[in-house]
């Protein structure tokens, strides 16, 4: 008998299969798309950039390299009102970056110690919880940050009332913090020997610093290495060798000793004229900026955990009780570690939403990016399509970085089936 | 949601360039009123009354300029704007001037493709100190802090004081007014600074204005005034006039009491061809030949407009200054109506 299989006619391809054969039409249906959007995109673009040019501000960036010309409180890098607005820029996403990192840590530490609070068996500390999520939760974030700030500047007290033989107000901690309505003052780390700054162009990093955290790096692989070798003693002889006192020795004893090579004391914050001198400066639009949205952003949290906890099966937890594991350690190796799978997503959108709301800083004078970039550069140059642009740029590329990250975090924390 | 920003960002720009260009006194010809940009509510200035209407320094010359378009000073719509947006407002077409304590700088008259057509009050930035902080001078406030209003050309005026003294400050740049008063009220910060004329105002706005006073030294020049796009001449030329008129007046003796007798005619040519009863003023500017005798009618004199919105009778106090008639020692000038 011969060969029954059917051999397909062999076609040559030809231009109307791209709309009538149904291998190519979803190919070419979302290639038109494409072309479609992306034209409509670049008439936008174009007639923006066009109708700029005729009222005459046509898209340039060179105002970026003028002198920006004001002066900006807390900048984390060198900075005057002569360096130009591409450095203000600068200095204004850095401290976006500083109050949403302190913001991010502070909310999770809210988040998880609320979320296990909330699911407390105790009837007043769940209810506490309850009144604390719905409370902050459900007012505009706005008004926490203003509650905040004119909070810390009436309760706190002023400068001068250090002042005087029986002054109203003194330093705490052995007199090296300062509690005013300014900011909080604390002491700072000096050397009287220093090494000096790396210049790496754009900032300056401190060389005790790098010496400090290279020890202090060192000293823990060390303490890795020495735990890893008593794991092996132990396979083998079945004795295991006290590593603590080594471990601790490594990590401590080296930065001791530089620290005194290098001359450590410790700065304290001085009243001199209007307000303290010297010192670390946290500044009251910082701390109010903090508080408030850590204490927003950490109700969300709150409810993210708690709904991650109560999507682990509670067999989990009776399983792990039956195993005469205590509470506590249940909810520490049971438990969280399977929420986690839940409550991440949540998280990684609340640290964006964080993040986005940290541009709320202007209305108590904390100079972050919409303060400079989007607020005073904007209005000295009258550049605002530029600057909006930026501003909005930066924005996504941070809160992209955000998402990057928690999502390598949440694949590593995926549940792995085999 | 990220692309449908950038898209309406976009939209707008496309707007914004699609509005600019048209001939703004036709606009509001045809519109029957005119939008005059103002401040959020500075004392004196602009702010509301009891009865939400507008009223002050600024807001009367918006409506000089509706009684000499239209013969109605309250043709006039206001659109309050913040420092920040004011240029963008200006530039989109959404309002047709400024009157909104502006300053004249060479950035914003060049640059900003905005045209700055006369100057309505002389001002210049000042620090306001609570008396108790034991301060005479601005020399002395060497590591103060300082609240600003920001979006300001104050930010820059207060960096380059500084700068030039050799002092130190920290800046507390605050998003507006109100906050800024309240900070400063409770103390956040050592010092308030602003225009002088505004800070006045703030001053009476404080709970306890005699608490605290204004610092004798005036650290930069901020001639305020009214602001209109780039390239529309003639509408430039209408407000430009119209606010001379209103200062020609002073300087001629015209007021909101005799400007109607004065209007059928005098022994003064000046006087005839400002109000209409001579040659065609009104016609060149494609306005009524009595356009600037409803003006003065419906608001009075620069010098009346002063004394009755930020005069020393009123809780602003200001003295007339820089901005007494240049007959007086002042500023205060209009070129010849002729």
């Amino acid at each position: 008998m011969a060969d029954q299989t059917i051999q397909p006619p062999r076609e040559s391809f030809n231009l109307s299969m791209l709309l009538y054969d149904q291998r190519y039409r979803g190919l070419t249906i979302q290639v038109v798309v494409l072309i479609l959007v992306l034209s409509g995109f670049f008439w936008l673009a174009n007639n923006a950039a066009t109708n700029l040019a005729a009222i005459g501000k046509p898209i340039r960036f060179d105002f970026m390299d003028d002198t920006a010309g004001y002066d900006i409180s807390q900048h984390l890098i060198e900075y005057n009102s002569t360096d130009s607005h591409g450095r203000a820029t600068l200095v204004g996403l850095m401290n976006t970056l500083l109050v949403a990192f302190m913001g991010c840590v502070t909310a999770t530490i809210i988040g998880v110690v609320g979320g296990v609070l909330r699911l407390s068996n105790n009837w007043l500390v769940s209810r506490l919880m309850t009144l604390y999520v719905e409370i902050f939760r459900n007012v505009p974030v706005l008004l926490w940050i203003l509650v905040c700030m004119f909070t810390f500047t009436a309760l706190a007290p002023q400068p001068r009332e250090f002042r005087g033989e029986n002054p109203e107000a003194t330093m705490k901690m052995w007199d090296s913090v300062a509690v005013t309505n300014r900011g909080i003052y604390l002491p700072e780390p000096l050397f009287s020997r220093p090494l000096g700054d790396i210049d790496i162009g754009v900032f300056k990093i401190s060389i005790e610093l790098l010496v400090l955290l290279g020890l202090l790096a060192g000293g823990i692989l060390f303490a890795r290495w020495n735990a890893a070798r008593a794991n092996k003693i132990q396979a083998e002889t079945g004795e295991r060798p006290t590593t603590i006192w080594m471990a601790v020795a490594a990590i401590v004893i080296p930065p001791i000793v530089v620290l005194i090579a290098l001359g450590f004391h410790v700065g304290k914050p001085e009243l001199t004229g209007f307000n303290f001198q010297g010192g670390i400066n946290m500044s009251a639009p910082l701390i109010a900026l903090w508080l408030g949205l850590s204490l927003y952003t950490g109700t969300y949290i709150v409810e993210a955990v708690r709904s991650g906890i109560e999507s682990v099966n509670k067999g989990q937890a009776e399983a792990a009780s039956a195993l005469g594991i205590r509470p506590g350690r249940t909810m520490k190796l049971v438990v969280l570690p399977q929420a986690l799978r839940v409550i991440l997503p949540q998280l990684t959108s609340q640290y964006l939403n964080l993040t986005k709301n940290s541009s709320l800083a202007i209305a108590i004078g904390y100079m972050d990016l919409v303060a400079t970039l989007g607020g005073i550069t904007l209005n000295q140059t009258g550049r605002e399509m530029e600057t909006i642009l930026m501003t909005m740029g930066i924005y996504l590329t941070i809160s992209l970085l955000i998402s990057f990250s928690m999502t390598r975090f949440e694949n590593r924390v995926k549940l792995v089936e085999r | 949601m990220k692309t449908s920003i950038f898209i309406s960002a976009l939209a707008a720009a496309v707007a914004l360039g699609g509005l600019a260009s048209a001939q703004t006194l036709d606009d509001v010809k045809a519109r029957g009123k005119i939008n005059c940009g103002v401040t959020e509510g500075t004392l004196g200035f602009s702010a509301r009354d009891g009865e939400g209407k507008h009223q002050g320094f600024d807001v009367d010359f918006c409506r000089a300029l509706g009684a000499a378009i239209f013969g109605d000073s309250e043709a006039v719509e206001y659109i309050e704007l913040s420092s920040k947006n004011r240029f963008t407002a200006l530039s989109a077409g959404q309002v047709d001037l400024l009157y909104r304590t502006t300053t004249w700088t060479f950035s914003r008259d060049v640059d900003l493709k905005t045209s700055f057509v006369g100057v309505n009050y002389y001002d210049g930035q000042g620090f306001l100190v609570p008396t108790g902080l034991g301060v005479s001078s601005a020399k002395e406030l060497d590591g103060a802090t300082v609240c600003i209003e920001t979006g300001t050309t104050t930010e820059l005026n207060l960096a380059d004081f500084f700068r030039v003294n050799g002092m130190s400050y920290t800046p507390l740049p605050v998003g507006g007014t109100t906050e800024a008063k309240a900070l400063f009220e409770e103390g956040a910060c050592d010092v308030y600074t602003t225009d002088a004329s505004a800070l006045a105002g703030v001053r009476a706005s404080l709970k306890d204005p005699a608490a605290f006073q204004i610092l004798p030294e005036i650290v930069s020049k901020e001639p305020l005034g009214p602001t209109v796009r780039h390239g529309d001449d003639q509408w430039g030329d209408v407000v430009r006039w119209t606010q001379n008129a209103l200062v020609a007046a002073e300087e001629l003796g015209v007021t909101s009491a005799n400007v109607a007798e004065l209007a059928n005619g005098t022994d003064n040519p000046e006087i005839n061809r400002m109000l209409g009863s001579e040659g065609a003023l009104g016609a060149m500017l494609n306005l009524d030949a009595d356009w600037a005798a409803r003006a003065i009618a419906a608001t009075g004199n620069y010098g009346e407009i002063f004394e009755r919105n930020i005069g020393e009778n009123t809780p602003i106090g200001l003295a007339r200054g820089l901005n007494a008639q240049w007959t007086q020692g002042g500023l205060q000038y209009s070129p010849p109506f002729r």
